[in-house]
C-alpha cells in the first residue's frame, strides 16, 4: 500500500491526476461526438441521397476500423495535416497538437460514430403523429425540432448513450500510446519504475471499474429523471 | 500506397488467426459462463457475474497488460506450466482476448437462454428427454439461432480488439501499419490501405451472419 501514497513517496497522487485526465478526455471526446454525431444522424435522416451516402461512410468507417488506428492517423497524421493548412496561410514553422487534443478528437470521431447510430435510431423510433402534429401546429422545421422532436429524442437516447459512454471510457485508454498521461499511461510509468506491473495494472483495472461502476449510476440516476411521467 | 500492401496482407494473416483463434476459443468460455449464469447455484451464479462485469468493465488494454506484463511478475507463475503459454506475447494476447470475448459472449448466450420459450422446455420434459440432451438438442441449438445478430457484433468488435495485440509487440496488420506509418510518415495512405482490409473483413463477417440468418430462420 505504501506504493499508492500521496505525495513523492508513492503514486497516490499521480494516479489521481491520471484518473482526472482520463475523465477530461473521455468527456470531451463524448461531446465532440455528440455535436459530430448531431450533424451525421441529420445526414442520414435527411432525404438527400448523397447526404444519406456521407452519413453511412461515416458511421461505418469509424466503427469498422479498429480505434487504435484511427488513434494512429491522427497522431501521426495530425500535426502535418495542421501544417499543411498553416502553409496555406503562409505560416511554415513546426506546429505540435497537443496529446490531449489528439486524443479528444480521435476518440471523439470514433464516439461519434455509435452516437450518430444511437440518436438516428432515437428520432426514428419517435411516433409519427409527434412530427404530424408539429406540422399542423404549424411549427416551422428548426422551432419543433429543438422543441418537440430531440427533448423526446434524448429520453430515447439515454439508455444508448450510457453505452457510448462506458465504450467511450474504455477506449481513451488506447490514448496512453500517444503519450498522454491517463491511467494506463501512468500505469506504465508507475510499472516501469517500481518492477512492481501487476499491482498497478491491477489498481489500473479498479480504477476503470470504479468509473465504470460511478457511470452506470449516474446514469440510472438520470434515466429515472428523464422518465418520470412514463 | 501500393507498395505497402504486401507487407500489410501478410500482418493480415496473424490478424485472422488471432480473430479466428480467440473467437473459437470464447465461444466455450461464453457458454460455460452462460451456463454457471443460469444456475440455481448462489456461488456460481455470483462467479459468472462478477466475472463479466470485471472482464466488460475494464478496457482490454489493462488485460492485456495484467496478463503479459503483470502475470510473468509472480515467482511461482514462472515456475509452473503456465509459463509456456504466458511467456510468449502471441499466446498471452489469445488468452486476454478469449477471456474478454467471453464475458461479453456469456452474456449474449445468457440472454439467448432466458428467451427460450417454456413451453419448448416442458415439452422436452413430457417427451421423456434427460437433462444432458435437453441442453445439447433444445436449448443450445434455439440459443445459437438467437444469439446470432448479437454474435456478429461481438465478432467485428473481436476483429477491431486484435489490434491491441500490436501493444505486446505482435505485428499485426495495425502493429505493421504503425511501423509503415511511423517510417514513411504517410498515415494517411497507410490508414486507407489497412483501414480498407479491416471493411472489408467486416463486411465478410456482416454478409457471413446474415447468411447464417437466414439460414436458420424457420420462421
Amino acid at each position: 500500500m505504501g506504493l499508492l501514497a500521496y505525495g513523492d513517496t508513492g503514486w497516490g497522487d499521480e494516479l489521481f491526476f491520471a484518473t482526472l485526465m482520463t475523465i477530461a478526455v473521455a468527456t470531451a471526446a463524448i461531446f465532440i461526438g455528440f455535436l459530430l454525431a448531431a450533424i451525421f444522424a441529420s445526414f442520414k435522416l435527411s432525404k438527400i441521397k448523397v447526404l444519406n451516402l456521407i452519413g453511412s461512410f461515416y458511421t461505418t468507417v469509424f466503427r469498422g476500423v479498429p480505434e487504435l488506428l484511427v488513434i494512429y492517423l491522427f497522431f501521426f497524421g495530425g500535426s502535418g495535416a495542421v501544417m499543411y493548412v498553416a502553409r496555406i496561410f503562409g505560416y511554415d514553422g513546426y506546429i505540435e497538437i497537443n496529446a490531449f487534443i489528439t486524443g479528444a478528437i480521435s476518440i471523439g470521431i470514433i464516439s461519434g460514430a455509435y452516437s450518430t447510430e444511437v440518436f438516428r435510431g432515437a428520432v426514428q423510433s419517435i411516433d409519427r403523429g409527434q412530427f404530424e402534429a408539429s406540422e399542423v401546429l404549424g411549427f416551422r422545421k428548426k422551432i419543433y425540432y429543438y422543441k418537440i422532436i430531440i427533448p423526446q429524442m434524448l429520453r430515447l437516447a439515454l439508455p444508448n448513450i450510457s453505452n457510448v459512454w462506458q465504450i467511450t471510457l474504455k477506449d481513451t485508454s488506447l490514448i496512453s500510446v500517444t503519450g498522454l498521461v491517463e491511467i494506463m499511461r501512468m500505469s506504465y510509468i508507475a510499472a516501469g519504475s517500481t518492477r512492481d506491473p501487476l499491482f498497478f495494472y491491477s489498481f489500473a483495472a479498479v480504477l476503470y471499474l470504479f468509473l465504470t461502476f460511478l457511470s452506470m449510476q449516474l446514469f440510472n440516476k438520470l434515466e429515472k429523471h428523464y422518465s418520470r411521467g412514463y | 500506397m501500393i507498395e505497402s500492401l504486401p507487407r500489410l496482407l501478410n500482418a493480415t494473416m496473424l490478424t485472422i488467426e488471432l480473430t479466428l483463434l480467440s473467437l473459437f476459443f470464447g465461444i466455450f468460455v461464453g457458454i460455460f459462463f452462460a451456463v454457471l449464469r443460469t444456475s440455481k447455484n448462489k456461488i456460481f451464479y455470483y462467479i459468472s457475474y462478477y466475472y463479466s462485469y470485471i472482464l466488460r468493465g475494464t478496457p482490454l488494454l489493462v488485460q492485456i497488460f495484467i496478463i503479459y506484463f503483470g502475470l510473468g511478475q509472480v515467482e511461482w507463475i514462472r515456475e509452473s506450466f503456465l509459463w509456456i503459454v504466458l511467456k510468449e506475447p502471441y499466446s498471452c494476447a489469445i488468452l486476454a482476448f478469449t477471456l474478454n470475448t467471453g464475458a461479453y459472449s456469456s452474456e449474449i448466450f445468457r440472454s439467448a437462454f432466458e428467451t427460450i420459450n417454456k413451453g419448448v422446455l416442458e415439452a422436452a420434459e413430457g417427451l421423456g428427454l434427460n437433462k444432458i440432451n435437453t441442453f445439447f438438442k433444445i436449448k443450445l441449438p434455439i440459443a445459437i439461432k438467437q444469439s446470432l445478430p448479437a454474435y456478429g457484433n461481438e465478432m467485428i468488435l473481436m476483429l477491431k480488439g486484435t489490434s491491441l495485440a500490436s501493444t505486446v509487440t505482435l505485428l499485426d496488420l495495425t502493429g505493421v501499419a504503425k511501423h509503415i506509418i511511423s517510417t514513411t510518415f504517410k498515415p494517411v495512405e497507410v490508414f486507407i490501405v489497412a483501414g480498407s482490409i479491416y471493411l472489408l473483413m467486416t463486411f465478410i463477417i456482416h454478409n457471413f451472419i446474415r447468411f447464417l440468418e437466414k439460414k436458420y430462420n424457420y420462421n
